[in-house]
């Protein structure tokens, strides 16, 4: 799955780094940089955590 | 089993009926609500809402979402009166709704002082409709005193200078925010008032606000009168739960639940702002009014409601967030008061780490403008890592 951000609504609060961090990282100046833009096999859980737990809804996951 | 019903149609109430349908539930959902308006979004309210006149209201869903794509019957409008737990009817005026599950999600609801509220031009901000109120009343040049440096009070007031207003907050305590993040970073926190041109007087009470029909002044306890355009009060939230009195739920501050949000009424759970549950996650019951809890526990809730056999617990590292003046503050975990230490930064400056330790244990972090570290710190907790790895970490922060 690929991961997709939408930045217009990314506030960079940082949830998604905290669920999955091998895939979001905030930098310094508060914006998400998105690791690595694949998620599979057993990181597929914690990504799909990070995309639920987004409060802005600003990820979403695509085939 | 009978439906599910979801009292509360607001972040943690919306979550639980999205979780209800994603886990397959398909028999009748009704989301009652006292509040005319769909779900929304309350954190932009003292935040982007205020700082524009035409800034759209934050709300989450249309209706047609809700009530064709997640099949919900919404009754808003009208709050709940009561619950029958053994014939498992929640009461809505002469209304009965009968439940096979039931979330409680009635959040908490504006603190405020009885008599002051009489005068025109005296706001609080819990709901939307308070936000639309107080940003009408933001025209620069005003006068506003903010009552209760707080976290929501300071926004309002961070707000406010943005637009160009005069803005004094005036604070009880000695010092500000202590149950958030104690008494050092308390001060630390508010430090940022003078620095952008907002006056805050703490150890001061309020004795009176007066005026004629509308506030002209507020007067202090040690006799300074404040000239006043208009005044929001900001003295924090109380759990929602009067509609509950006489309902046999345990009410301690909070609905008590414990670590799955069970009341213990059959087929009753609790979540959100108006929850306080066991976190097993500190060993302590707890009740949050964060947004990030407030989600997870909604959806959990409804989860565990429908399927209580497999009910799972909700362990969590408490994660709050507040933007004052362009500056955003994270803190994640718990303002353990065994010590605090600034690990990186410096109070007075742009930006700042501070760790909280309790026994042995990193018990949490709090940062101003450190927003790449913050996350960092909530999985370091989450892991129940010691206080000499929280400080080895904070090391290789800063070098
Ligand atoms: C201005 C503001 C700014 C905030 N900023 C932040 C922030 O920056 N970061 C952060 O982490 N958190 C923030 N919060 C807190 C966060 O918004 C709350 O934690 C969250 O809204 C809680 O959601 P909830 O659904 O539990 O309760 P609420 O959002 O309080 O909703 C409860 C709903 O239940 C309804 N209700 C009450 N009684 C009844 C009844 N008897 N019958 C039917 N309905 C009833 C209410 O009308 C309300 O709509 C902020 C809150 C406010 C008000
Ligand atoms: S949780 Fe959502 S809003 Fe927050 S940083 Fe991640 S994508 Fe952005």
């Amino acid at each position: 799955m690929k991961i997709v951000l939408d930045r217009g609504r990314c506030t960079g609060l940082g949830i998604c780094e905290s669920l999955a961090p091998d895939h979001f990282e905030i930098d310094d100046n508060g914006d998400l940089v998105l690791l690595d833009e694949v998620a599979e096999g057993d990181a597929l859980a914690e990504v799909e955590a990070a995309v639920a737990g987004c409060p802005t809804e600003a990820l979403r996951l695509e085939h | 089993m009978g439906g599910l019903v979801v009292v509360g149609a607001s972040l943690a109430g919306l979550r639980a009926v999205e979780a209800a349908r994603k886990t397959g539930f398909d028999g009748p959902i009704t989301l009652i609500g006292a509040e005319e308006h769909l779900p929304y979004d309350r954190p932009p309210l003292s935040k982007a809402f205020l700082a524009k006149e035409d800034t759209a209201p934050p709300m989450f869903r249309d209706e047609q979402v809700l009530r064709d794509e997640l099949g919900v019957h919404l009754a808003l409008g009208r709050p709940a009166s009561g619950v029958d737990t053994r014939r498992r009817t929640v009461r809505v005026g002469d209304e009965e709704y009968g439940y096979g599950a039931l979330v409680i999600a009635t959040g908490a609801r504006a603190r405020t002082v009885p008599g002051w509220d009489t005068l025109r031009g005296v706001y609080t901000l819990r709901t939307l409709d308070d936000a639309i109120a107080v940003r009408t009343a933001l025209t620069p040049g005003t006068n506003l005193v903010v009552v209760g440096a707080g976290f929501i009070g300071s926004e309002v007031a961070s707000s406010a200078r943005d637009r160009g207003l005069t803005v004094t907050i005036v604070e009880a305590q000695p010092t500000p925010l202590v149950r958030a993040v104690g008494a050092h970073m308390g001060a630390a926190c508010s430090s940022l008032h003078a620095r952008n041109g907002t006056t805050l007087r703490c150890g001061v009470g309020v004795a009176a606000i007066e005026g004629d029909g509308a506030v002209e002044r507020v007067r202090l306890s040690d006799g300074t009168v404040l000239k006043a355009d208009m005044v929001v009060v900001g003295v924090g939230a109380s759990p929602a739960t009067q509609w509950l009195a006489g309902s046999g739920l345990t009410l301690e501050d909070g609905v008590v639940c414990d670590e799955t949000l069970h009341t213990g009424a059959p087929g009753v759970y609790a979540a959100g702002d108006v929850a306080r549950w066991h976190n097993p996650m500190f060993s302590r019951h707890m009740r949050l009014e964060h947004w990030t809890s407030a989600a997870e526990q909604g959806a959990l809730a409804a989860r565990n409601a429908l399927d209580p056999a497999n009910a799972r617990p909700y362990a969590t590292v408490p994660y709050f967030w507040s933007d004052w003046y362009g500056s955003r503050f994270q803190f994640v975990g718990i303002p353990a008061t065994d010590e605090v230490r600034v690990v990186d930064g410096d109070t007075d400056g742009a930006g700042f780490t501070a760790l909280y330790r309790e026994g042995d244990r990193l018990a949490g972090a709090l940062t101003l403008n450190r927003p790449r570290d913050i996350m960092k710190y909530r999985r370091l907790i989450a892991g129940e890592s010691s206080w000499d790895d929280g400080l080895a970490f904070a090391k290789t922060r800063t070098t």
